[in-house]
């Protein structure tokens, strides 16, 4: 089963104080930036300080994202060089607009993975998708690179792009989201969303991870530790949806040791969907620590 | 690896330790620490920034160096991009000896 990505909790490169503890507030993943968050002036001191971090920390079963600099900016290469060797779980490039950038990363990093000795395909890749451009591309994006683990929609640049600005319900990104998430979808990989800046505003916040949520995003990014359990909750299935997926799953293992092709519980017949959301289900309430039986 | 111009690197902020470097002609290594924590971890932060210079190669420099409690990943991370600042070069760890 794939690895959850509910939370995804940013913290800026150069800090050393916040990369040691990051991990311990329980996001599912935690993400290093060395991209926006660090001034032009010390993306050196930013990388080197990521690097050894994550030479020297042990953030136990968190994933590890470093996000890096463009390749089209004068840091993005040596980023790679530093981050690859530092063998983080993933790599979340930025603004991401055609699958040639996807390929070009992917092929450094095979660079890089080969001469130090690394299996191939060991750090993988996320990218985060922040124009109308990337968004139109959206599914050749998502389907460049085996590395490939998600896409993410990273709005303040979009609603840039767009000419327009963000709003609470969401509107400009209904499309964005949308075409995010069905290209994720086709591609076998997660759809994560962008992240909300008033760290103030709960209600708003709490109706945003509602949205996407019901929408299908596998998960968010978000900017304080105090979002965590907002997300984690809304993501936490019923008691009720809890008790029909163990149901389902039992009736799917009886039927497999009486070598029946054909699965009905209480009388309804359950097919592959109904089976992967049931496992879905499970998946995010044993995160939750909630009894499975 | 020969320091020419002031290096700097790092920030006060708490967890982190600020290192200024610059060339000390003939004279070797001297470090020059201020710390918070300067009774208890005084010894192993000179240690940490004196192997990482050596690592680096330099072999003359005057270290000043203001510690808010960094840990010594840290640390090494300050001279290095310090050292690198000062020599105009672009030296990683697993470049250097």
């Amino acid at each position: 089963m794939s690895r959850l990505r509910r939370t995804m909790l940013y913290v800026p490169g150069n800090n050393p104080g916040m990369i040691r503890d990051v991990h311990i507030y329980g996001a599912d993943a935690i993400m290093l930036d060395l991209e926006d968050s660090v001034s032009l002036n010390e993306k050196d001191a930013a990388r080197m300080l990521v690097y050894n971090s994550l030479k020297t920390f042990d953030y136990g079963k968190t994933e590890v994202v470093v996000r890096v600099n463009g390749l089209n900016t004068p840091f993005g290469r040596d980023d790679l060089e530093a981050i690859v060797r530092a063998k983080p779980d993933t790599i979340r490039l930025p603004k991401t607009e055609t699958p040639e950038d996807v390929k070009e990363a992917d092929e450094l990093i095979s660079q890089i993975e080969q001469k130090i000795g690394m299996k191939h395909g060991t750090v993988k890749m996320m990218a985060a998708i922040e124009s109308a451009l990337g968004v139109i591309n959206a599914y050749q994006i998502g389907i460049a690179s085996k590395r490939l683990t998600g896409i993410a929609i990273g709005a303040e640049d979009f609603v840039t792009d767009l000419k327009t600005t963000r709003s609470l319900d969401g509107i400009e990104l209904l499309t964005a989201r949308s075409q995010i998430l069905f290209a994720a979808r086709a591609a076998g990989i997660d759809a994560l969303d962008t992240v909300f800046s008033d760290i103030n505003d709960e209600a708003g916040f709490t109706n945003e991870v509602k949205l996407i949520k019901q929408l299908g995003f596998d998960g968010k990014s978000i900017i304080n530790p105090r979002q965590i359990e907002i997300v984690h909750r809304i993501f936490t299935p019923t008691e009720a949806e809890v008790k029909k997926s163990t149901r389902i799953i039992e009736a799917i293992k009886e039927a497999e040791s009486k070598g029946s092709g054909v699965i009905s519980l209480n009388g309804k017949m359950i097919d592959k969907p109904i089976v992967e959301r049931a496992r879905r289900v499970l998946q995010l309430a044993d995160a939750a620590k909630i009894f499975v039986k | 690896m020969k320091i020419h111009d002031v290096g700097m690197a790092g920030t006060l902020e708490s967890s982190d330790i600020t290192i200024h470097i610059e060339d000390n002609e003939g004279k070797g290594i001297e470090i020059g620490l201020k710390s918070t924590v300067e009774n208890q971890f005084g010894n192993q932060i000179r240690k940490v920034i004196y192997e990482t210079l050596q690592e680096l190669e330099v072999k003359d420099a005057l270290v000043c160096a203001t510690d808010k409690g960094a840990l010594d990943c840290t640390i090494r991370s300050r001279v290095m991009t310090a050292v690198n600042r000062a020599c105009q070069s672009n030296t990683y760890p697993w470049e250097a000896k």
